[in-house]
């Protein structure tokens, strides 16, 4: 996972001068409106990117081997499940994940 | 070089704008401020003012082009009136919640509807709350000296926060008086250009205006709240600061003058204090004890040094030029307010005139003592000054 994470410890005072802060600051998740959350069977992914390039929040990661979510980035919006052409991707609700 | 010029009150400030050296002047213009943004433009053409002027299509884009500009870290200028600083009330919060010391020139005009270019001050006093530090000014000469004192104020590291600099339209805006302009050098010594802590530059990325949800908002309110309270300090200094460097001062956030065994007071603000300046010469010749509280800075509001002047007087009127609607004036409110918390049981009235440039008189102004003095007053009501009953 490349993107930021949430830093769970962030005050105000911890910024320069009123609400400006260094780029790439994150101090909640952007995720929260989420209903359902989609879920990569490993197994059944051929790693051919194609949610990769649909995800319209860049929520889902490349770097390692296998495809990981950021969940603190999803918005649950499914156009992954959609666009995978192999069924790789369910979409679970959030309260049972 | 300091000289002494002609001047009216717009180029009086447009002068003071100059010698603060902007990076960026963004305004757009409009009645009674217009000549502020015709003389700034002047000088950014010939060459005797090296600023970047931004032609905007209107008063939201300027807020808008100030708040950019200030976000790297550029000093900046604009300039409005009336129905234009309502139109750019969106960017004001802005402003001043990024804490983005832009200063700005508001000629005091009258706000539609009726459809009126005249002066009061109903445009300014609507935006208490916009988080800017607001001026009133009495004279040109007090215009220019303070949108010097502004950028000092405002570009404060424990301040950092957007100024107004109120002048009474046409009063103010469109007369003449002599104006002593400031030395460039000591301008520059005076105001020198600061490194802003939240400025966005290539080299260190920023996000500015951030998401506050409501886990952290409160605590970005109560550090403008904080660092407005801190200005009244600075404002304070600053003055002393300008007063000896330019041999000019003005009592900081108030001027309480002829007050010290004054019975009854008449606090206002902007350039009707000068008229009541001149009554309360007048009425001391007869051996009437008057004297006249101008407040200079209504936010943050001085409520400690109005109590502190008011405390030995028998009344006090409150003259302003703008009024809620159904209520009484905002700083009669203030003012009340201020007399409230410090335990002051005086008689006060308030006195609500110059709507929409209905001229306030002399006679106006001494028939208020007089009320005053003679226990006449309404207490606690609100009176229209000048108000025709004919029609």
């Amino acid at each position: 996972m490349d993107r930021p994470k949430v830093d769970f410890d962030f005050k105000v005072t911890k910024l320069p001068m009123g609400p400006a802060c260094e780029a790439g600051q994150l101090h909640d998740v952007s995720s929260g409106m989420r209903t359902f959350r989609p879920v990569i069977d490993q197994e059944k992914c051929v790693h051919c990117l194609r949610c990769f390039l649909v995800c319209p929040d860049g929520a889902i990661d490349k770097s390692e081997p296998q495809l990981e979510i950021d969940y603190d980035y999803c918005k649950g919006c499914g156009v992954c499940k959609r666009a995978c052409k192999v069924g790789a991707i369910s979409m679970i609700l959030e309260v049972e994940a | 070089m300091s000289e002494k010029l002609f001047v009216s009150g717009d180029e009086a400030v447009a002068l003071a704008a100059k010698a603060a050296k902007p990076h960026v002047i963004a305004a757009y213009p409009i009645t009674p401020q217009t000549i502020i943004v015709e003389r700034l433009s002047d000088y950014v053409e010939d060459g005797s003012l090296n600023a970047q002027y931004m032609y905007v299509e209107s008063e939201h884009s300027a807020m808008a082009a100030c708040i950019g500009a200030s976000a790297i870290g550029a000093r900046t200028f604009t300039a409005t009136s009336s129905q234009g600083l309502l139109y750019m009330v969106e960017g004001l919060p802005y402003a001043s919640g990024s804490r983005f010391p832009i200063v700005m020139a508001n000629a005091n005009r009258s706000i539609a509807a009726p459809w009126s270019i005249y002066n009061d001050q109903r445009d300014s006093l609507s935006q208490l709350e916009c988080g800017w530090i607001q001026f009133y000014v009495e004279s040109a000469q007090e215009a220019y000296d303070m949108v010097i004192q502004a950028y000092k104020v405002g570009e404060d590291p424990d301040v950092m926060l957007p100024v107004m600099v109120n002048l009474d339209g046409f009063v103010l805006t469109h007369t003449y008086e002599l104006v002593q302009t400031a030395d460039q050098e000591k301008v520059d010594a005076f105001i020198p250009y600061q490194k802003f802590a939240n400025r966005m530059d290539l080299d260190n990325p920023m996000s500015t205006s951030i998401t506050a949800g409501p886990p952290f908002n409160m605590e970005f309110r109560h550090q403008q709240h904080v660092a407005t309270v801190n200005a009244e300090k600075k404002i304070e200094e600053v003055d002393k600061a300008f007063g000896e460097v330019f041999g000019r001062t003005y009592g900081g956030m108030i001027e309480a003058y002829k007050c010290e065994d004054a019975e009854v007071i008449l606090v206002t603000l902007g350039s009707v204090a000068g008229t009541t300046r001149c009554v309360v010469d007048e009425l001391r010749a007869e051996g009437k004890k008057v004297g006249l509280l101008k407040i200079r800075c209504m936010c943050p509001f001085p409520a400690a040094k109005i109590v502190d002047v008011l405390k030995n007087a028998k009344a006090v009127g409150v003259l302003e030029k703008d009024i809620t609607f159904g209520y009484e004036g905002v700083v009669y409110t203030e003012v009340n307010s201020a007399m409230k918390k410090a335990g002051l049981e005086i008689p006060t009235s308030n006195y609500v005139g110059g709507l929409g440039g209905r001229s306030i008189y002399k006679t106006d102004i001494e028939n208020m003592f007089n009320e005053l003095l003679t226990g006449t007053a309404v207490n606690g009501g609100v009176e229209f000054v000048n108000l025709r009953r004919d029609i």
